[in-house]
């Protein structure tokens, strides 16, 4: 079991040095000649005004709320799909109640208008 | 040193530095991505316990999804992305000994119980524990109780949160 | 076991007597095969990026009626690698304000979080690089390290646009995660295991048979997980120049391009292992290589799928692409979930035959599916419409010039 894990950790370290090694190498190859116009923030050409780092709509938060309940619900679901042969009818009961509260949980989010991009 | 124990030490350094950058960044999106690094070493101690499950869950719901909320709400919120100002308060000696003593008497704790070097004792059947798991989550005798109440409870939090976002507009 | 049957499997055995001959450790050889399995499997992968460079290429020139490279060798095969060798020589365009570390690291985690997915994915029968029994699960938070590659570029760009560009991006994949994970959850409860490999195992018949619409909603889910069109709001050229990628130049920039094929690939690939049998086929248990070839048809086709909805789709909306998901695609995985959850407990009592229950599962699929069409149909059908028909403007007239 943990030997499956080996792999993915040097996968973890390993993974970095294939997009990573081109670059670097590509850092040597291509030429270097910065000016401060071609460094200049791209904007259409048209000088950026204010801070880049602007305040955003509630919309985005909202949906990564929505996104992470389902998030953690699901994570809670994997368990019971992989035991499903093993399960009594109770047990299959009992988890598909829980999908069914999930869905009314979107329908509320639904109708307070959580899911519109207004 | 076993293979094992360097790992552990690894991961150990990883997540306890990463948290302590959390804490002394000044810019906020930078916390969050010191605590995905943190988060992150959590997941590998898991792994170095066998419970691979919670390793990925702890990347899909910690990292996928409560570390994208940090960015988000942080965009959200603040306007100067900087803090500027002094990051300790007046009472900071205290709570540095505090939290010392409690290190220090727990470690000690820890250090006297017998059992601290044993091995968890192996489990009776060898299905998988995966299966167990997902059978005793759903079983009248074992968690089914708390499986639904989470489920409601999440509703209520997202709810909540939702009317706590929306509230200023209307 | 023969070489011509199995060439993977026994490479690894000689390689290991091999190593073990010379005196090293055992668990130093397991070491040593695994890193090189890993550098062999991303070498690949990345060697296979080029060809699906010229493939779509190809492919979108046919779609649109043109020849699509053909100067630079046969076909214009080599076309990619004179791409290549370019862009190696282009300069890299550090702008003012970024922030050093986290602007170089987006583009290489981008292409580190779609190779990781490889890990698990497996080739032909016994060939899998790692078989975790939490596999799937494992697919999903390789996804959400590509979600933060995208969130490290748009930040540190330090560019309105990148920002905007990754704000829609991560916002679009978040919430296409739903419907991905819940598709996912249906081949699992199916099989009974998390492990990708075992997926395939337990595929006597496809899964895109038994459960059509759990498929239809990975292939929709993914397509917007890849950011291709029809949901490529990423990079709106119109409204945001290119999205989160606008501040990178040469071969950063062709990381990130690099990144974006390889991951449309690798979602055919799962695809193609979760529901339509990987490496399963005829002769294939016998011969496994015959088992590759297999998986790579399969995938191929799935990945043609792609560019041809790529090449014919516009380009969706912020809110179009939002309400698809939340209002359509999630309501009816959920309602899949429970319905095949009962469905199968059902069949699993009665002790019915595989095919009755290959059939009923089918037959509840296309239920579902009707159903939902008549519900969109019919709200469709009351939502207030625009008339599509032109109104009077007022139009500018000079003013009426007096005699004098």
């Amino acid at each position: 079991m943990l030997e499956n894990w080996i792999y993915i950790g040097l996968f973890l370290l390993l993974a970095w040095i294939f997009p990573g090694g081109p670059i670097l190498i590509a850092r040597f190859l291509a030429p270097h000649r910065p000016d401060v116009v071609k460094n200049d923030v791209y904007e259409c050409g048209v000088e950026t005004v204010g801070e880049t780092w602007v305040q955003f709509k509630v919309q985005y938060y909202n949906f990564a709320l929505t996104f992470l309940i389902f998030d953690v619900e699901m994570a809670f679901l994997f368990p019971w799909a992989v035991s499903f042969d093993k399960l009594p009818i109770f047990g299959v009961f009992s988890g598909a109640f829980f999908v069914l509260i999930l869905f009314a949980e979107l329908l509320a989010a639904w109708r307070k208008g959580a899911l519109e991009w207004a | 040193m076993t293979v094992e124990q360097f790992v552990f030490l690894v991961f150990a350094v990883i997540t306890l530095g990463a948290a302590l950058m959390v804490v002394t960044d000044r810019k906020v999106i930078h916390s969050a991505l010191w605590l995905i690094l943190s988060l992150f070493g959590v997941a590998g101690l898991y792994v170095l316990l066998n419970a691979g499950f919670f390793a990925v869950v702890q990347v899909v719901v910690y990292i996928g999804a409560i570390a994208i909320l940090f960015i988000f709400a942080a965009m959200l919120t603040r306007k100067a992305m900087e803090d500027v100002g002094p990051q300790v308060n007046p009472g900071w000696p205290a709570a540095a000994l505090i939290g010392g003593v409690v290190f220090v008497a727990l470690a000690w704790m820890l250090s006297h119980w017998g059992q601290f070097m044993a091995l968890p004792p192996a489990f009776a059947d060898d299905t998988p524990t995966l299966t167990q798991l997902g059978v005793a989550l759903v079983s009248p005798d074992a968690y089914v109780i708390p499986f639904e109440i989470a489920s409601v409870l999440l509703v209520a939090a997202m709810v909540g949160a939702l009317y706590a976002a929306w509230g200023k507009k209307k | 076991m023969s070489f011509f049957s199995d060439p993977v499997n026994s490479i690894i055995l000689w390689l290991r007597n091999l190593l073990i001959g010379w005196g090293l450790s055992t668990g130093g050889v397991t070491l040593i095969m695994k890193a090189l399995g890993v550098m062999v499997l991303s070498t690949l992968a990345l060697l296979l990026v080029i060809f699906l460079i010229w493939l779509e290429r190809k492919l979108a020139a046919r779609f649109q009626q043109r020849l699509g490279p053909n100067r630079v060798g046969p076909y214009g095969l080599i076309q990619p690698i004179a791409d290549v060798i370019k862009i190696f020589t282009k300069e890299h365009i550090t702008p003012f304000g970024v922030e050093g570390f986290l602007y170089n690291l987006a583009p290489i985690l981008s292409v580190a979080a779609v190779l990781m997915l490889w890990a698990v994915i497996p080739l032909y029968k016994g060939v899998v690089g790692a078989d975790l029994n939490v596999g799937v699960l494992y697919l999903v938070a390789a996804g959400a390290l590509g979600t933060l590659a995208i969130l490290l570029a748009g930040w540190s760009s330090n560019n309105k646009y990148a920002l905007v560009g990754a704000f829609r991006t991560v916002a679009q994949m978040v919430s296409y995660e739903v419907p991905t994970v819940i598709s996912l959850l249906v081949p699992v409860l199916l099989a009974g295991t998390m492990s990708v490999s075992g997926i395939v195992e337990q595929q006597k018949v496809i899964y895109l048979l038994v459960s059509p619409v759990a498929a239809l909603l990975f292939f929709l889910s993914s397509l917007a997980e890849i950011g291709r069109t029809p949901f490529d709001l990423m990079e709106a050229e119109s409204e945001i120049v290119a999205g989160f990628h606008i501040e990178y130049s040469g071969l950063k920039f062709g990381m990130f391009y690099v990144g974006e094929f390889l991951h449309a690939f690798t979602v055919s690939a799962l695809f193609a292992v979760l529901f339509l049998g990987g490496w399963r086929g005829w002769g294939a248990e016998s011969f496994p290589l015959l088992g590759l070839v297999y998986f790579m048809l399969k995938s191929f086709l799935v990945y043609f799928l792609v560019v041809w909805v790529r090449s014919t789709l516009p380009r969706v909306r912020i809110d179009q692409m939002l309400n698809f998901n939340w209002k359509f695609l999630t309501p009816v995985g959920l309602i899949l979930l429970v319905a095949t959850a009962v469905v199968q407990k059902v069949i699993l009592i009665s002790g019915a035959s595989y095919g009755v229950m290959v059939l009923s599962h089918l037959v509840v699929n296309v239920l579902i599916l009707w159903v939902a069409f008549r519900i969109v149909e019919t709200r469709e059908a009351r939502r207030p419409r625009r008339q599509p028909v032109a109104q009077p403007r007022p139009v500018a007239r000079p003013p009426e010039v007096t005699q004098a």
